[in-house]
């Protein structure tokens, strides 16, 4: 029933609103990973960004895709919790772990189930349109499976469209560009050196970080 | 016809339109086996785009007079959608923007009700008048005329103007017997692209002498006259199975549209310089945005229309 639930939401319910309502000019659609394990890395800037990334892909991986979110914001209150796990599918992450905890432990688990991540190294939506500092546990991640590929993916006007803040959506087209597939290679630093600079590449693509 | 809106002459010029349809695939698909250099790829892909949009338009002008209200409203939610996404906007007019989209399905409920008074004033006195009040309650008056300006530019382009097509759809029908509103629409619609893609062929051909470098510096004084010719003569030939137009009034309609297209494609393609990008967008494979393709549109189709009123209606 569930399961329903959220395919009809992806199905219907969120490709209307990405796609008619948004609409999305797509860059390198092809670079997108066609099977799990697998991890798309966003830049974050509104709750659309994991709308938006969902409805990349196609509609026969959804059981397989979960959005990793913040324990602290996304469980805070009851209905927003049932509907983040059970309809977004997301995985919680604690934030602020205490000393000795795994926090990345059921992350590493959905990546040896084969499923596909959706992560924002930003760590927060932040301030509208503009990039923040990566954080480094995406490296720690990747460091347990590194035969899993890292899609980076940036997104251009869905801060515009609904910023942090904000409850009224007005639409915007989106540009999606996607960024060719790094692989970690053995050193933390050089992974997040990669990362970085994918998007950096991204973001000068699509002709700065501003519209 | 029983089941659809329209008359039997919009369906015999649209299947008219699907014949030359085929003949440019064809062409196309010869050049391609020929494959001299290549670059025709583009070339298939704006046939195959046109193949798409000539459907969802006879699909929307032939099965019902509000389908074809919606479509038009579509058209100018997804063209005011693609201007407000170019042009730099202030963060503290989310409000102004949305009320600014709120316009376009009152604009076309005012068509609906055939109310022509409000039509005509709504967007150029009361969006007008309203939209800045809304934007002084905001309070942020830095950049504030041109947010203003911009805003109020992008909402009679795409708005206003392209809204002059669907009205034509509500003239009384017995004012144009051949073919009702539906053959005013098509035969602007179809004038104005038609106008477009003579304009490119002429100016490909024989163009030579630049008409307007700064602005647009492949349009020449060799495809604006061709063009302008051939759409006045498609013009003169099209108009007793679609209009009232007699031949001499239907000759200065052709000229009407080839001249208005002309500038409409020459201004858009001045803002498109202005903001700094060559498509408007990339949502019709091969054309680019949506701006690109009803450019013309948002000239030729005010024009016609007033020009069409006067005389008949």
């Amino acid at each position: 029933m569930i399961r329903l639930l959220r395919l009809l939401f992806f199905g219907l319910f969120a490709r209307l609103l990405v796609l008619v309502v948004l609409g999305l000019n797509v860059r390198h659609r092809e670079r997108l990973p066609a099977t799990g394990p697998g991890i798309l890395v966003g830049n974050h800037n509104s709750h659309l960004d994991t709308l938006v990334l969902i409805t990349l892909l196609p509609l026969r991986l959804l059981p397989r895709i979960r959005p990793v979110a913040a324990a602290d914001y996304f469980l805070a209150k009851r209905w927003l919790s049932w509907f983040a796990v059970n309809i977004i599918g997301i995985i919680p992450l604690e934030r602020r772990p205490h000393v000795g905890e795994d926090a990345l432990a059921p992350c590493a688990a959905a990546l040896a189930r084969g499923e596909i991540l959706i992560l924002y190294p930003e760590g927060t939506r932040g301030e509208p349109e503009q990039l923040g500092a990566f954080k480094s546990g995406i490296a720690h991640l990747a460091a347990r499976h590194p035969e899993v590929p890292t899609v980076p993916v940036f997104m251009r006007g869905l801060g515009k469209a609904l910023p942090k803040g904000e409850a009224l959506l007005v639409p915007f087209f989106c540009d999606v560009f996607v960024g060719e597939p790094l692989r970690y290679e053995g050193h933390r630093r050089q992974y997040m050196a990669d990362l970085q600079a994918a998007f950096e590449s991204l973001v000068r693509e699509s002709g700065g970080e501003k519209g | 016809m029983a089941g659809l809106a329209v008359k039997a002459n919009v369906l015999w010029v649209f299947a008219a339109v699907c014949g030359a349809l085929l003949c440019a695939s064809a062409f196309s698909m010869w050049l391609a086996r020929r494959d001299i250099g290549g670059g025709y790829g583009e070339l298939r892909q704006r046939i195959r785009s046109w193949w798409f949009m000539v459907a969802a338009f006879a699909a929307a002008l032939a099965l019902h007079r509000n389908l074809t209200l919606v479509f038009f409203a579509f058209v100018s939610f997804l063209a005011l959608k693609e201007y407000l996404s170019l042009i730099p906007t202030r963060r503290s007019d989310r409000r102004v923007l949305f009320w600014a989209y709120l316009t376009i399905p009152f604009q076309y409920l005012w068509i609906g009700m055939e109310w022509y008074g409000l039509f005509i004033i709504f967007l150029p006195v009361y969006a007008f008048l309203l939209l800045p009040l809304r934007m002084v309650l905001v309070g942020e008056t830095a950049e504030f005329l041109r947010a203003a300006g911009t805003l109020h530019w992008g909402l009679m382009t795409t708005v206003f103007s392209i809204s002059h097509v669907a009205f034509l759809l509500v003239l009384p029908v017995y004012r144009n017997p051949v073919a009702g509103g539906a053959g005013l629409v098509l035969f602007l619609v179809l004038l104005t692209e038609a106008n477009d893609i003579a304009q490119y062929l002429w100016g490909k051909s024989l163009g030579r002498r630049r008409i307007l470098p700064r602005v647009s510096p492949n349009k020449t004084w060799a495809g604006f006259l061709g063009g302008v010719g051939t759409t006045t003569v498609l013009a003169i030939g099209l108009a007793p199975y679609l209009t009232p137009l007699l031949p001499k009034y239907a000759a200065l309609a052709g000229l009407l549209i080839g001249v208005a297209g002309f500038v409409g494609d020459v201004v858009i393609s001045a803002v498109k310089r202005d903001i700094g990008v060559k498509d408007s967008g990339a949502l019709i494979p091969g054309h680019g945005g949506i701006l690109d393709r009803i450019d013309s549109l948002t000239y030729t189709a005010p024009l016609l229309f007033h020009y069409l009123r006067y005389l008949y209606f």
